[in-house]
This record gives structure tokens, C-alpha cells and sequence, in this order.
């Protein structure tokens, strides 16, 4: 498959809108015009590569200090791979979270909660030649926001990758099985999309477990393919 | 095969991962035409969106060990974000069409659930008449959304609005 082929549109309701009004922030956020359609050009099916040797790996969140951080020891792994079932080898993924307490090592968040000085919650990891990755973290706390009376976030970790080519770039946020606030959460639900909703929570995965250490979970990531599927007929030009 | 997986928004604690000098792409000793692109973000009561990543990404020149060809900058609290780079050739378009100089954004902020996409065009460029994209927007003062203006010896400057009047022409791609 060639590297500058255009990407494929994404599938309806599988990504949220950009006017989310359960969410307020998207109030005064998004355009009101509708996007203009641009074809891809090598502005959008090339993008940036990085390499460990200038931007350096931080696959375990727990060694980022000189103690350990206080919380739940947890190890996150998947594969990265685009639509069309191919792996995305030696990409970088941006993670970043919350400490166990539920408040992040940012100025700005205000939540009563404790700091964690052994815990900067930021990791960069590169999947290997399979588009494999795998880190070692604490499992994040909830935090309360004020989008609405008595509004906390789902348990989750932030994550950045930008696959092979610019309009691959995807934010995310990963989640966990088994939290209650999910089906209360905005952000979450600002997918429409139920199987696509549903694929941003990580499962709990027994092979990733380590004995006597720490719980695993599965995050497999999905980014968009190239080149026209087999039920189109010449792109999407 | 699964569809793509969801975008969910960056959020406001995103600087956790902020590097200041990613908004310098001639770090690692790149030589070439050296610029300053900035300006500010501003959303639809015109207020600053002090918490954005704006990230830019350009296919000219080839990146290489020495040029990223990507940079990162956090808008402060006047919405304004800052990058230095080098200045952009005309790459190829579709067929024999040439594209002007211009850098492509992805645009980054809580309140946004996908990331926003747009380009930054110089003005005073004479293929910015023929330009695929910039010829096909009709109205004057939408296509001037997207091309920066020279503020100074290697200064450009463009300011993105979210929403409402003067709105950022953005792009679904
Ligand atoms: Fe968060």
C-alpha cells in the first residue's frame, strides 16, 4: 500500500461532532460554518516521524521520580493498526492522566485532591515492528468538572498518536470496564456510534497481568485506512 | 475490520505532554529560510482560547533529522500561539496543479471533540492566485482566513476564530 494515498472518510456517527451540547465547552468552540472538503494532497498523506533518539521513550509512569507513586500499579497494552487491519509499526503514542487521587500535575486543576510529587502522569511510547505497545501506569482517579450539577469524569487516560500521515493525527481517551460514570459521561457519549463508543474502553486482559504485580489492560487503537474500500468505487474525491 | 476509533477532546490538562521547544522546528539545526508564525485564537464571543495545542505540519521542506517538520504550541493567556520554522515551498497537487506555500494546522482545545483542521497561506504569494484550495473559496474575505500576513522581517501572522463573525475557514480532509 502506497504512503500517499488519501485516507479514507471516517464511517457515519463513528466519530462525535464538533456542536456536542451536552458538552459545554463546545458552545462557543465550533465553527458554525461546515468544513470545506479538501482533497488530500502530500499536506495530509505525509506527517511527521519520530524516533526515540530525539524524543525520548517514558514506558513505565511509576519511575518518573525518586519515589513511587502512590495508586494501583496497572500495565496498558494493545496494537495500533488502520482499518484495514494493518499494524502501525514504530509510531509514537503521547499518553498522559490523572494521579490515583484524580487530579493531574497541572497548575490549573483545582480539584481537592492530593498531589502526587512522584507522578508527572505524562509517558511516550513507540510501537514495535507489529504496531504492539505496552506501559506501566497507575490506574487514574475520577475527577469532578463543572459541565454540569455534580459532574466527575470517568475514570480514563489521554492519549495522542499520529500514524503515517497528518490526517491520521487522532486524541483520544481510554477507559475503563466496569465504570459507572461512563453512561453518565458527555464526552463519551458524544459518540453516537455504540460499538465505536464502546471500543474507547480498554478491557481487563489476564495475559497481560503480571503475577504478583500488577492488573492488565487491553487498548487496541484503530487508524483510518487508505485508499478506497472494496465498496467504493474510486475514492472520495 | 473496525472503523476507525473515536476522537475524544484533548481536554484543558493536555500541557502535560508540552514541550516548549517543539514550537521551534529549526532545533535540531535546521538551515533554510527561517520564520516566525503566529496569532491568536479566539472563540465565538471573541474571548482567547488560552488552552489550545495549535499544531503545524508542512511537506516543504522534506523533513529530515534535522527539520521535524511538525511543531506544537500551547496558545498562553491571550490565545496567541508561536512557532519558528522554515519558510515553505510550493509542493505538488492533484494532476499538474501546484499548491502555494502553506503549512497545514490541526487546531487542539478542550470544547473541541475532533481536532480542527486548517492551512496557513503567505500573502504576497503569486501562486496564492492559483492555489487548488484558495482559488475554490469564492468569498474574499473567507479565503483571507487562511493566508498570514507579513508583520514584520520574517514575521506572519494569523489569527483563527472559532466561531462567528470572521470565522477560520476549516477543513474536513
Ligand atoms: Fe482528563
Amino acid at each position: 500500500m502506497s504512503d500517499t494515498l488519501p485516507f479514507r472518510p471516517f464511517a457515519a456517527g463513528t466519530q462525535p461532532p464538533l456542536d456536542a451540547p451536552a458538552y459545554g465547552s463546545t458552545h462557543l468552540r465550533h465553527p458554525k460554518r461546515a468544513l470545506r472538503k479538501l482533497a488530500q494532497t502530500v499536506s495530509e498523506t505525509t506527517g511527521p516521524h519520530f524516533t526515540p533518539a530525539l524524543f525520548p521513550e517514558i514506558n513505565d509512569l511509576t519511575k518518573q521520580a525518586s519515589g513511587e507513586p502512590l495508586g494501583e500499579r496497572i500495565i496498558v497494552a494493545g496494537q495500533v493498526t488502520d482499518e484495514d487491519g494493518r499494524p502501525i509499526p514504530n509510531t509514537m503514542i503521547e499518553v498522559w492522566q490523572a494521579n490515583a487521587a484524580g487530579r493531574y500535575a497541572h497548575p490549573r486543576d483545582m480539584h481537592d485532591a492530593p498531589a502526587d510529587p512522584n507522578f508527572p502522569g505524562e509517558g511516550r511510547i513507540f510501537t514495535d515492528t507489529e504496531g504492539r505497545y505496552r506501559f506501566v501506569t497507575i490506574k487514574p482517579g475520577a475527577y469532578p468538572w463543572r459541565n454540569h450539577h455534580n459532574a466527575w469524569r470517568p475514570i480514563h487516560i489521554h492519549f495522542s498518536l499520529f500514524g503515517t500521515g497528518f490526517a491520521q493525527r487522532l486524541i483520544t481517551q481510554m477507559y475503563f470496564p466496569g465504570d459507572p460514570l461512563l453512561n453518565l459521561d458527555p464526552i463519551y457519549h458524544a459518540v453516537s456510534d455504540a460499538a465505536a463508543r464502546e471500543r474507547l474502553v480498554s478491557r481487563f486482559d489476564l495475559a497481560i497481568t503480571e503475577p504478583e504485580w500488577a492488573l492488565g489492560y487491553r487498548f487496541d487503537i484503530v487508524l483510518r485506512g487508505r485508499g478506497a474500500t472494496p465498496f467504493e468505487d474510486g475514492g472520495h474525491h | 475490520m473496525p472503523t476507525a476509533t473515536a476522537s475524544q477532546t484533548i481536554g484543558p490538562y493536555w500541557h502535560l505532554i508540552e514541550h516548549k521547544e517543539w514550537a521551534d522546528l529549526t532545533r535540531f539545526g535546521a538551515e533554510g529560510e527561517r520564520i516566525e508564525v503566529t496569532g491568536r485564537v479566539t472563540d465565538g464571543a471573541g474571548a482567547p482560547v488560552a488552552d489550545a495545542a495549535v499544531e503545524i505540519w508542512q511537506a516543504s521542506p522534506l523533513a529530515d533529522e534535522r527539520f521535524p517538520g511538525y511543531g506544537r504550541s500551547a496558545t498562553d493567556g491571550e490565545g496567541r500561539f508561536r512557532f519558528i520554522t522554515l519558510k515553505p515551498q510550493p509542493v505538488a497537487g492533484h494532476g499538474n496543479q501546484t499548491q502555494a506555500p502553506h503549512l497545514s494546522i490541526v487546531l487542539l482545545a478542550r470544547g473541541l471533540m475532533t481536532a480542527l483542521r486548517t492551512r496557513l497561506y503567505f500573502e504576497g504569494e503569486a501562486l496564492n492566485e492559483t492555489d487548488p484550495l484558495l482559488s475554490s473559496i469564492e468569498d474574499p474575505v473567507e479565503r483571507a482566513t487562511l493566508i498570514a500576513r507579513s508583520t514584520g522581517p520574517g514575521v506572519w501572522t494569523l489569527d483563527i476564530r472559532l466561531q462567528g463573525e470572521g470565522e477560520t475557514v476549516f477543513l474536513e480532509v
